[in-house]
């Protein structure tokens, strides 16, 4: 098995009394594109600082390569940062930028004016390379500070929060340029973001964060249909929860009980154990469709329009809390009708934690 | 003009006059023909420019100043953009004390400071020169330079920094190719102000010096043999130097600067 771009071990992270990150064991494989992903406060960026070399961790190693570099600074590791600020040198114009990494490496002169060439290139701005910084807008600067870091060609590319200050329809399209310019050079990309569509889109691999630990990891098909945690299914997308307890058990199949009825799902846990059922509210239809089991009569509270969709706020008899259900984008709803509710119970998903 | 204008017009003129007067009064009589700067004005006339330009004393005095200015600015600049620096990037213990008892000599009189000095000379066997007026103008300008640079690090030079590190430059290069040209208004800004108040300024001179002393040093000691248009005309010029420094530092760095 080759040597993976980049292996947490162990690694821990206190600041005073408060814990930022509690034994993370991660692993970054070669040409990958890692997203890590979780609210503020998650532990993402200071995972990212651990492995750029700005944050020394409490415990733990930081191996790139299979070198042990927890504690080597910034200046002498094979990562790149790709700046949430961008912090492009205003004094210099984007050439001298872009040239910045290739000038502490004493590349010769010549060389460093190819290969800015072909890093702007790379990035669509061959043209600016004689403009200042600050002529150019958001979403150039972010493009010259991709081009500055992986100009020196780092073992893994770091992002923290890339497209933050980015407005959306920006976002969406350098996300999009982000994943084809990673599957150009072949580097290896580690991600921090927020934005859980932005993680859907461009990563191979999704480490969802919460506390200082790993909620989940996966690629972000599994990570959204079949979340494994609690959390992750609620943080990704929209998910209606429902507590229920395993009654039966019969090898991997699981009977659980819940307001919602009784159901029959794959699963290893003990009989009496307390679950919850995750159900995204685009699996709840008004059509009985084949073998779709039915949960009775809703009625609908409030109703919002979102282009592709609406989705509603309807309560069920048997349930306290309303459930989010999405409805067909030409259907008018108004509060106060009542839908029939149908389930194909192979979307529902077992969360034991 | 509006009547109702007026008082505010005399206003601004008397204002205007009570700071420029002298100033004029003083130039105006260095283009007097005569031996005495008092009226009636009898110019205009250069004699006593000549007589400026051809006084050797007068002329070492004028180098002596331009030296003191330029070396102990730039030391005042060095020392202060180096402790800001320190100050603004690293948690130090007793970074506040540190703080406090570098612009504290902005308090104390420079007749207070210059006596200090003085006596802490002497005491050392330290001879009276150049050097020591310049170690003087180092003491009341670094203060004054490592607020102004303090003042302007920010959080954006900060992450340039962190930048400049992360793309493989060590910390000296860090401060060189990042830092400082990034703070060039503001290191601008402190040594044309250093220099200005080096220039002007008298007591602390004049107490730690001896044979070779700075123009402020040297008018005085013509001062005391009587009033001369040769003294307007030192004068006049001292102030078209010091007017022409703060002109330079108006026009560079306190112009609108694109963002």
């Amino acid at each position: 098995m080759s040597t993976p771009a980049v292996e947490f071990r162990d690694v821990s992270m206190r600041f005073g009394d408060t814990a930022a990150l509690t034994g993370i064991n991660l692993t970054v494989e070669e040409g990958a594109y890692m997203v890590l992903l979780g609210p503020s406060g998650g532990g993402k960026t200071t995972l990212l600082n651990i492995l750029g070399g700005f944050l020394e961790p409490s415990d733990g190693q930081v191996l790139i390569r299979g070198e042990d570099l927890t504690h080597v600074p910034p200046a002498r590791r094979p990562t790149t940062t790709v700046f949430q600020d961008y912090a492009l040198f205003p004094h210099m114009n984007v050439a001298g930028n872009v040239a910045f990494g290739l000038k502490m490496r004493h590349v010769p002169k010549r060389e460093q004016q190819e290969r800015v060439a072909q890093a702007l290139d790379l990035v669509g701005l061959a043209h600016t390379a004689g403009q200042r910084t600050h002529a150019l807008s958001g979403g150039q600067r972010q493009r010259i500070a991709l081009a500055r870091a992986l100009v020196v060609e780092p073992s893994v590319l770091l992002l923290d929060e890339p497209l933050g200050a980015l407005d959306l329809k920006l976002r969406r399209q350098m996300q999009h340029e982000l994943k084809i310019i990673q599957q150009r050079v072949g580097t290896t990309f580690v991600h921090v973001t927020h934005d859980q569509e932005e993680a859907m889109a461009i990563a191979d691999t999704i480490v969802v964060m919460n506390q200082g630990s790993i909620e989940d990891l996966g690629p972000p098909e599994r990570v959204y249909l079949r979340p494994g945690s609690r959390f992750t299914a609620d943080f990704m997308g929209d998910s209606n929860l429902i507590e229920g307890q395993v009654v039966t058990r019969r090898g991997e199949q699981l009977t659980v009980r819940s307001a919602l009825g009784e159901f029959e799902l794959p699963g290893a846990a003990e009989s009496g154990t307390r679950v919850t059922l995750a159900i995204r509210p685009e699996h709840l239809d008004t059509d009985p469709g084949d073998g779709r089991l039915g949960l009775g009569k809703a009625r609908v509270l409030e109703c919002g329009f979102f282009g592709t969709h609406h989705q509603c706020d309807a309560r069920l008899e048997s349930l306290p809390d309303p459930l989010k259900v999405r409805i067909d984008q030409k259907r008018l709803l108004r509060p106060g009708e009542v839908l029939d509710l149908y389930l194909d119970p192979c979307d529902v998903v077992l969360l034991t934690r | 003009m509006n009547i109702r204008a007026l008082p505010a017009a005399l206003y601004v003129l008397l204002l205007y006059g009570f700071i420029f007067l002298p100033v004029l009064v003083l130039v105006l009589f260095s283009f007097q023909e005569s031996r005495l700067p008092v009226p009636p004005f009898d110019g205009p006339s250069l004699a006593w420019y000549r007589a400026m330009l051809a006084d050797d004393r007068l002329m070492d005095a004028l180098v002596n100043s331009v030296l003191v200015g330029v070396v102990s600015s730039l030391v005042a600049v060095t020392l202060g953009f180096l402790a800001a620096y320190a100050l603004a990037r690293h948690r130090l213990p007793l970074a506040g004390l540190l703080r406090g008892l570098l612009t504290a000599p902005l308090t104390i009189s420079y007749l207070i400071i210059g006596m200090g000095l003085l006596i802490t000379f002497n005491s050392l066997g330290v001879p009276k020169s150049l050097w020591t007026i310049g170690i003087g103008h180092v003491v009341i300008n670094l203060p004054l330079c490592f607020a102004i640079v303090y003042s302007q690090m920010g959080a954006q030079q900060a992450h340039a920094e962190r930048a400049a590190r992360d793309l493989g430059a060590r910390e000296w290069q860090v401060i060189v190719l990042i830092t400082a040209p990034m703070l060039w208004p503001a290191l601008f800004a402190s040594f044309f102000l250093s220099l200005t108040f080096s220039w002007d300024e008298f007591i602390i001179a004049f107490l730690v010096s001896r044979f070779d002393v700075t123009l402020p040093v040297e008018i005085w000691s013509m001062l005391r043999s009587g009033l001369n248009p040769k003294t307007n005309a030192i004068g006049s010029f001292v102030f078209l130097i010091s007017f022409l420094f703060v002109l330079l530092l108006d026009l560079v760095v306190l112009r609108k600067r694109p963002a």
